[in-house]
């Protein structure tokens, strides 16, 4: 399944990209990332500590091992830092 | 009833005109960007459109009903923000100051760990660095 894939803080600094496309059957965020993981040197620091991770499922926050199911938007982000 | 992302400089006073009619109690805070190193010049806020503007209609949402308030506001800065400046306020109204207060201590405490927001420290030599999560602000969720 073709999903967005969106990168933000330092995650995006460290993949060179704020967004990609990807083609993949993953089943969860970290089976995905696991994919993720492999496609470049930035891909692999990003997501070298995954405990460190939170992600977000057509923009509602999700668990790590939470069924994917037909998100069309996945996001990967440090923890947040606001107010 | 509102929440609202800006990238303009904002006066917290003036956003209070007409807030709360009908209530017994208003609580605000805000929170101004503080230099911890002595060597700061700014913060920059990342955030997630789309996902930011929702998450904290909801929570606003939320807390309105938990704390059955009369209005709420939150208010979230992003972009560039010198020293000294207001980053974000959040104002709520109730019949009474107990819920008012609760309430604004809610929101703080959601929005420190749940709000798709990420701090940028700005030096005063141009060196930028990511601020990490406290594990404090984390565990004051459990609170609620």
């Amino acid at each position: 399944m073709t999903r967005e894939i969106l990168y933000f803080a330092w995650l995006r600094e460290r993949i060179g990209l704020p967004r990609e496309t990807v083609d993949s059957d993953a089943a969860t965020p970290r089976a995905l990332i696991a994919e993720l993981a492999a496609r470049s040197d930035g891909h692999a620091a990003a997501f070298d500590d995954i405990a460190a991770l939170r992600c977000a499922l057509d923009q509602v926050l999700a668990d790590l091992d939470a069924p994917l199911g037909d998100a069309r938007e996945v996001a990967f982000f440090p923890p947040m830092t606001g107010g | 009833m509102a929440a609202r992302l800006t990238d303009l400089p904002f006066d917290p006073a003036h956003q209070l005109a007409g807030f709360g009619a009908g209530a017994g109690a208003v609580v605000t805070f805000t929170g101004l960007v503080r230099d911890d190193t002595g060597r700061m010049a700014a913060l920059e806020i990342e955030h997630y459109p789309g996902m930011t503007e929702r998450a904290m209609t909801d929570h606003g949402m939320t807390a309105a009903a938990r704390f059955r308030l009369v209005d709420w506001m939150i208010l979230h800065r992003h972009g560039r923000i010198e020293v000294g400046q207001p980053i974000m306020m959040v104002a709520t109204a109730a019949r009474h100051r107990r819920a008012a207060f609760d309430a604004a201590d809610y929101l703080m405490d959601w929005l420190k760990s749940r709000a798709p927001f990420w701090k940028r420290e700005i030096g005063r030599d141009g060196q930028a660095a990511w601020v990490a999560a406290k594990p404090e602000d984390e565990d004051a969720l459990s609170r609620w």
